[in-house]
């Protein structure tokens, strides 16, 4: 097997050739943001367009560069210049683009969005000036939209694997958990909970251990995880050996749930190149670290990025939370000690180990270092996939980055955290992406999801959606949570109708306080959440509803068609009847 | 429901048993077979069951629990509309609404002439381009209620 250093000069080679050889290199992005603005209809029209003229280009997917709101984004880099970029193509600008500067070497007149690299282009802005791009600092995401995400060399050649060389040849497996503790990493998942402590809790067992990376990501309004996934799979393989090279174990799993195709090829591809270079599988990089990661899928369960829960859906049961005590970390998947981490947490450790834990906690606030990785969409000016360093205020993120709501409404609330997370008022733009200010606060940073609503919105019917995704998600394992949910989606839908009985909010809350002390899992135990901060900050909205009889907005008015929990008790199986 | 043919028989089998993944389990043997006939016939259950030495109800317990297993073919085109709370912000609960109208259905399930199902679903996982529909896992972004309806008018004039 070749060495990390016969690696990284043929990786380098290659991308020198990709960059200053005699091909224009065409990158398109088909993350989901792409592939659902078009992206592949795009992809066919280049591809036809170079044939019929006959020029020779390579085109590569890409992931999201964060400014999912310009997709499909295409730029096309010349021999030896910088990258342009394009915004919102569809197939029928693309013959004028590659008319216009592969053809005639000039900048096209339409939908050009600026020059990326040292060399400036006449005309042309710099990307780097973009208010979703300048304010953003990527670590995890630093390779996405700039490598394909399949090719292993491209990740190499800029500084890929690296970190994990470093572990291997440089440090022992303690040095490396305290690396990632001196640098403050918190999960991101949502405890935020520190990741160099976490991976200590499994360094005493012995026998198999496994490192589990959960992106089962359900929250509706995140995408984080899967955008890692599909832009630059191989950061969160690198963070995954680490791990598993910090804490002793020898297996890797990541979760996904099924049906998300792009993250999950992406995944497997980039775990089989792995393999093919000898940087999993048997003594990598020649060393007596020997490490095999492979991909688990889920059916559509939310619960099921709950870790106990995880472990039951990776063994091929239903995802149900298990009781702890014993703990993962003793006793997790398979029986075995495990470790879940969120595939964020993961990804910024190869910058981590690469760069030193000092560099990482410089960036942040507090006791929240590093970035933040953010999912921000809703009604807002430029919805996006936004890294940014801990610590810019909401009103920054919302007004700089997002710039601000569109159609000359004002703002009203932002969700964040998830549909478990919370709501906040307009008047909480003042408030640091911290974990702890956010929950102080009252709402969570979560795993990086920010839903942001216009004063259309009511805060009743945001709320009747938010219970009702809860309902719909219940496991159905412990009754407080089966129960308590259906109780409140009840209420809150005849609420949300104007047909609240007296002592509605009253129960609501008794209904909530029981699951919050009772439920097995964080699904039921903050199933109450969302409904309490909108109660809290939206007091008028509901009282408009329950004394009044109508919406403020009048956005409870629209038609209903939300789908019931679909999760029986295991029924009996009836050959040949009517089952499911 | 009735029994499959013998070629689904054996689509079914191998689909269980070619598995190229180093972990084997009852959701992942049941996530292969409906990547295969896009449902879980009644017998596939029972080679699962086999297969992974379990029981029968056992199976079925885990292919319950996960909505998106479907025991009975579904139609030719899936269409699957999200109504999370990006989704629902940027007005899906009008989309969803024509959609239904237009397919002539008052929830999840397939069109009479059994050419189209509609599924509901989470989060499709591209919010930034919200409202959002996938129609055979193919995304589109950005939706109106006309311009949903009409690509569904174009899937059903393309057979």
């Amino acid at each position: 097997m070749p060495t990390y250093q016969e690696i990284k000069t043929t990786a380098d080679e290659r991308w020198q050739r990709l960059t200053a050889g005699e091909r224009p290199w065409i990158r398109v992005g088909t993350a989901m943001c792409g592939h659902a603005a078009g992206a592949y209809e795009v992809i066919d029209a280049l591809k036809a367009e170079l044939e019929k003229r006959d020029i020779n280009a390579v085109i590569d997917e890409v992931g999201c560069l964060g400014i999912c709101y310009a997709e499909p984004l295409v730029d096309i880099l010349k021999p030896s210049g910088s990258r342009l970029f394009f915004h919102n193509l569809t197939p029928e600008d693309v013959p004028e683009i590659i008319e216009s500067y592969l053809v005639e070497d000039t900048v096209p007149e339409t939908k050009v969005l600026g020059y990326m690299g040292d060399d400036p282009i006449d005309g042309v802005g710099d990307m780097n000036d973009i208010a979703g791009i300048n304010r953003q600092l990527r670590i995890a995401l630093r390779n996405a939209g700039n490598i394909a995400p399949n090719d292993i060399y491209q990740y190499i050649s800029q500084g890929g694997y690296a970190g994990i060389n470093k572990a291997l040849t440089e440090m022992q497996p303690d040095e490396v958990i305290k690396e990632v503790t001196d640098s403050g990493l918190r999960g991101r998942g949502g405890a935020a909970f520190p990741t160099g402590v976490k991976w200590s809790f499994m360094v005493r067992s012995t026998g198999p251990k496994y490192i589990l990376c959960n992106c089962e990501e359900g929250d509706p309004g995140a995408y984080n995880d899967k955008g890692i996934l599909e832009s630059d799979p191989h950061t969160l393989l690198e963070g995954l050996m680490i791990a598993g090279y910090a804490t002793g174990s020898s297996n890797g799993i990541v979760f996904i749930r099924h049906g998300h195709d792009g993250p999950i090829d992406r995944t497997q591809e980039a775990i089989n190149q792995a393999y093919d270079l000898g940087l999993l599988g048997e003594n990598i990089l020649g060393t007596d670290f020997s490490y095999d990661i492979e991909v688990a899928l889920t059916g559509d369960s939310y619960v099921a990025g709950e870790e106990t829960a995880l472990m039951e859906a990776i063994e091929g049961k239903r995802a149900q939370p298990r009781f702890r005590p014993p703990f993962p970390a003793a006793f997790g998947v398979w029986g075995k000690p495990s470790t879940i981490n969120n595939v964020k947490s993961l990804s910024y450790t190869p910058e981590i180990i690469s760069n030193g834990a000092e560099w990482f906690s410089s960036i942040g606030v507090n006791r929240s270092t590093g970035t933040a990785i953010l999912c921000l969409n809703g009604n807002i000016t430029y919805p996006g996939l936004y890294e940014v360093p801990m610590g810019l205020t909401l009103g920054e993120v919302v007004n700089d980055i997002g710039g601000g709501v569109p159609n000359g409404k004002e703002l009203k609330l932002l969700q964040t955290g998830g549909p478990l997370g919370g709501v906040l008022s307009s008047e909480s733009m003042d408030i640091h992406l911290d974990f702890d200010e956010m929950r102080s606060a009252g709402a969570i940073l979560g795993s990086g999801g920010i839903i942001v609503g216009d004063e259309d919105v009511c805060a009743v019917d945001l709320t009747r959606i938010l219970v009702a995704f809860c309902q719909y998600e219940s496991c159905g394992k412990c009754f407080p949570c089966r129960l308590g949910m259906e109780h409140l989606l009840e209420i809150t839908e005849r609420i949300a109708r104007c047909e609240s009985r007296p002592g509605d909010l009253d129960l609501m809350r008794s209904v909530g306080g029981t699951m919050e002390t009772t439920s097995l899992c964080g699904h039921g135990q903050l199933g109450f959440g969302p409904i309490r901060s909108a109660i809290t900050h939206f007091e008028a909205d509901f009282i408009s509803h329950i004394e009044e009889g109508k919406c403020p907005t009048g956005s409870c008015l629209g038609p209903k068609h939300v789908p019931k929990n679909t999760r029986p008790f295991a029924t009996e199986f009836v050959p040949g009847g009517q089952n499911g | 429901m009735p029994p499959i043919s013998d070629q689904d028989r054996e689509r079914v089998h191998k689909a269980i048993n070619n598995q190229k993944r180093p972990t084997v389990t009852v959701l992942s043997s049941l996530l292969a077979v409906q990547d295969e006939l896009r449902y879980i016939p009644d017998e596939a259950i029972e080679q699962v069951a086999t297969l992974m030495d379990t029981t029968i109800n056992d199976v079925f317990g885990v292919a319950s629990f996960y909505p998106n297993f479907r025991f009975t073919p579904p139609g030719n085109h899936t269409v699957e509309l999200c109504w999370g709370p990006t989704c629902h912000l940027e007005g899906s609960s009008y989309i969803i609404e024509k959609v239904l109208d237009e397919l002539g259905l008052e929830g999840q399930g397939e069109t009479e002439d059994n050419e189209i199902s509609f599924k509901f679903n989470t989060c499709l996982g591209a919010c930034s381009r919200a409202p959002l529909m996938s129609i055979d896992h193919h995304m589109i972004g950005n939706l109106t209620p006309e311009s949903a309806v009409e690509r569904i008018r174009s899937l059903r004039h393309q057979d």
